[in-house]
């Protein structure tokens, strides 16, 4: 099981002859994930990796059948890449780049109401179900097969968690990254429903950071509706306000997004808030061995 | 990206936004100069610094001639203005704004922002302007009033018309409250802003709706398409070491510590202040080498770090990803060379070719401490600046 993709998904790589994306899609194909189109206006008919490049996403669809879809595309035509995608049908398009203009951010979330596509990012690492289909940027040897799900607006703090896990002997189902944009496509809620709905998935951890209040809301939700346990991590304890922390979305404005109110948010929702990044993995086994899951965490 | 209240008025203009009549000066004399052409017989002298709080500060004066004028204008230009915005140490004033007088009968607040949790543009006006708008949502939240924008559509004249009803402007001059608000959400769009703040909007005893301030801030990954905004850059308002940062695409914030942090990702690289500062440190900085870099961006990163005088220790906290350690090594290595290194060092290594990064490090004879985890190193560095 896992959530959103697995070893039967079939992806097209949007802007695939970039060299970020050529760089990744070489790394993807080597973890197993099944990259079966890649899309570059005007570059249709070559073939790169052994994989057939397409004109539109369209026609990579008709093609291949394909379902999802990466992005790599440059910044400035990043939305017209998601929209592309949605106008294809595509179930999810995960979107890696990063320093897209939010106003384009705006009207593509506008264009998606009522649309079937679910949108993964911007500004993020991408989605990995271990051992079965890696989408993004992520290094994949972290990962391991197992029942935790992870979701993070941080891509390297993802790194960082999803290591720990793997060296306490915990695996993941999978492990997504929703991005550090202030407009973005899927929220912690969509992923925690997932996690929740997922047999497979026994536990998650919940990596945020400050700005916006999309932990406070996913708090909420979780005391209503989770059925599994929580651990979290907040990033920026110590960021001043007014100041944007690397991520177009880290800003504590008008005294708003701090890491303490989130925290306070999902103490009170019963969720384990781990002090430091260096102790998320203990924080989550101290959990599960309090709800009796850590044998069947326990992977290897 | 910040720019300053007159530039902001200068935009306002083009779009149709009634501000007052003023322009910049350098100097007394020049504010002496503008004032006579303004002719009014109120002249307001207003200090333009990248911050809020001005008046309080002493930044803005009224002036009755023009000797009034020139004594303020000679007071304000080169003063530190310490603001509830600008942090102790303060903002040197360079520029001054000169401005006929408003007969201002009441004071409004208006702004223009991205709410993140509709992803849409949102109006935001009240009565209870000329303060700051987070007090005023502390004391009377009834009095904020929102209209929130369909991007397809934009701001329409009825949701411009209901927001400055309920604001209570009065309903003879609701009409060109509507007219002031439309320029301003097209000024918004047009120019991929993030803010657009007029606090306070007023209405004059002459029966105008008028901008008396303007505060505009730029979405910086929208900067490549409007060449005009990035002109009106002030680089005496920004940190230098940030500007240096910029050049070579390095995400970098000062802060007032003095342990350098060297770290990839935005998220990694907050949690490593979060984690020094756990331990009894305090960080110098916060910043991103990002997921790209090359030996050189990391030697200009470390140079950086180093040329803040406060910094007694760094630590170099990498998870590579995409990023390769052996880059990250080689980078280090080179820049302690360059320009020695008399503070120490502590380096936390893990991912994508940990082993050769080690190995150049080890090799390199310079005097690093090795961490094996995050804790680990933040442990090791407060330690040592102790």
């Amino acid at each position: 099981m896992a959530v959103f993709i697995n070893k039967d998904t079939k992806v097209i790589v949007q802007g695939i002859t970039g060299e970020t994306a050529l760089f990744h899609t070489k790394q993807m194909l080597d973890y197993g994930t099944q990259i079966v189109a890649g899309v570059t206006p005007g570059k249709g008919g070559l073939e790169i990796e052994g994989v057939p490049v397409f004109n539109t996403v369209a026609e990579a669809v008709a093609a291949t059948g394909a379902t999802v879809s990466v992005i790599y595309v440059p910044a400035p035509f990043a939305a017209d890449a998601i929209l592309e995608a949605v106008d294809a049908e595509l179930d999810l398009t995960i979107c890696i780049t990063e320093h897209i203009p939010v106003l384009d951010m705006v009207k593509v979330k506008r264009y998606m109401e009522g649309k079937k596509t679910r949108l993964i990012g911007p500004n993020c690492p991408g989605v990995i179900t271990a051992d079965e289909c890696k989408i993004g940027i992520m290094p994949g040897y972290i990962h391991t097969k197992g029942h935790v799900g992870v979701v993070s607006r941080s891509g390297t703090l993802t790194y960082e968690a999803v290591h720990q896990l793997t060296q306490e002997g915990i695996g993941q189902t999978t492990a997504v990254g929703i991005g550090g944009d202030p407009v973005n496509g899927t929220n912690f809620i969509d992923v925690l429903e997932a996690f929740n709905n997922d047999p497979e998935t026994y536990a998650v951890v919940m990596i945020g950071e400050i700005g916006g209040t999309a932990e406070e809301e996913a708090a909420e939700w979780i005391k209503a509706n989770m059925t599994k346990p929580v651990v979290g991590f907040i990033g920026g304890q110590t960021a001043p306000p007014g100041k944007r922390m690397g991520h177009a979305g880290a800003i504590i404005s008008g005294g708003k997004g701090t890491a303490a109110e989130k925290i306070k948010a999902m103490n009170a929702a019963g969720i384990e808030v781990a002090p430091t990044p260096s102790v998320i993995g203990e924080t989550l086994i101290k959990v599960i061995k309090e709800k009796g899951l850590y044998e069947k965490c326990k992977t290897h | 990206m910040n720019i300053h209240e007159y530039q902001g008025k200068e935009i306002l203009r083009k779009y149709g936004v009634a501000v007052p009549s003023g322009k910049v000066a350098f100097s007394p004399d020049e504010a002496v100069k503008v004032a006579k052409e303004l002719g009014s017989n109120v002249t307001v002298v207003k200090a333009q610094i990248h911050a809020g709080g001005r008046g309080k500060a002493g930044g803005v004066k009224i002036a009755k001639n023009l000797d009034e004028v020139r004594t303020y204008a000679k007071e304000i230009l080169g003063k530190t203005l310490v603001t509830h915005q600008t942090g102790p140490e303060g903002k040197v004033v360079k520029r001054l704004y000169i401005e006929e007088g408003s007969d201002i009968q009441k004071e409004y607040y208006l702004s223009l922002v991205l709410d993140r949790a509709t992803s849409r543009v949102t109006v935001m006006g009240s009565e209870e302007g000329g303060m700051d708008i987070e007090e005023v949502a502390e004391a009377h939240p009834e009095k904020i009033f929102k209209e929130i924008v369909d991007p397809v559509v934009g701001l329409t004249s009825f949701q411009a018309r209901r927001l400055a009803f309920n604001m209570n402007i009065p309903a003879n001059l609701v009409g060109k409250a509507v007219k002031l608000m439309l320029g301003l959400y097209q000024a918004f769009i047009d120019k991929d802003a993030s803010i657009v703040e007029i606090n306070p909007l007023v209405v004059t005893g002459q029966g105008e709706v008028l901008a008396l301030d303007a505060k505009f801030n730029f979405d910086s990954n929208a900067l490549y398409r409007h060449k005009d905004i990035v002109e009106l850059r002030d680089f005496d308002e920004e940190d230098p070491k940030e500007i240096e940062a910029s050049k070579y695409d390095l995400s970098y914030i000062s802060l007032d510590g003095n342990i350098g942090c060297m770290v990839n990702g935005a998220g990694l690289a907050m949690a490593t202040m979060d984690t020094i500062s756990y331990y009894g440190g305090s960080p110098a900085n916060f910043l991103d080498v990002g997921g790209g870099a090359t030996a050189e961006k990391v030697t200009e990163a470390f140079k950086i770090i180093l040329s803040d005088p406060h910094v007694k220790g760094i630590f170099v906290n990498i998870f590579g990803g995409i990023m390769k350690c052996d880059i990250i090594a080689e980078g280090v290595v080179t820049a302690a060379k360059e320009i020695g290194l008399e503070v120490p060092l502590v380096v936390r290594l893990e991912g994508t070719n940990v082993d050769l990064g080690k190995e150049i490090l080890n090799a390199s004879g310079l005097n690093i401490v090795a961490a094996d985890s995050m804790a680990d190193g933040a442990q090791k560095i407060v330690e040592l600046v102790g």
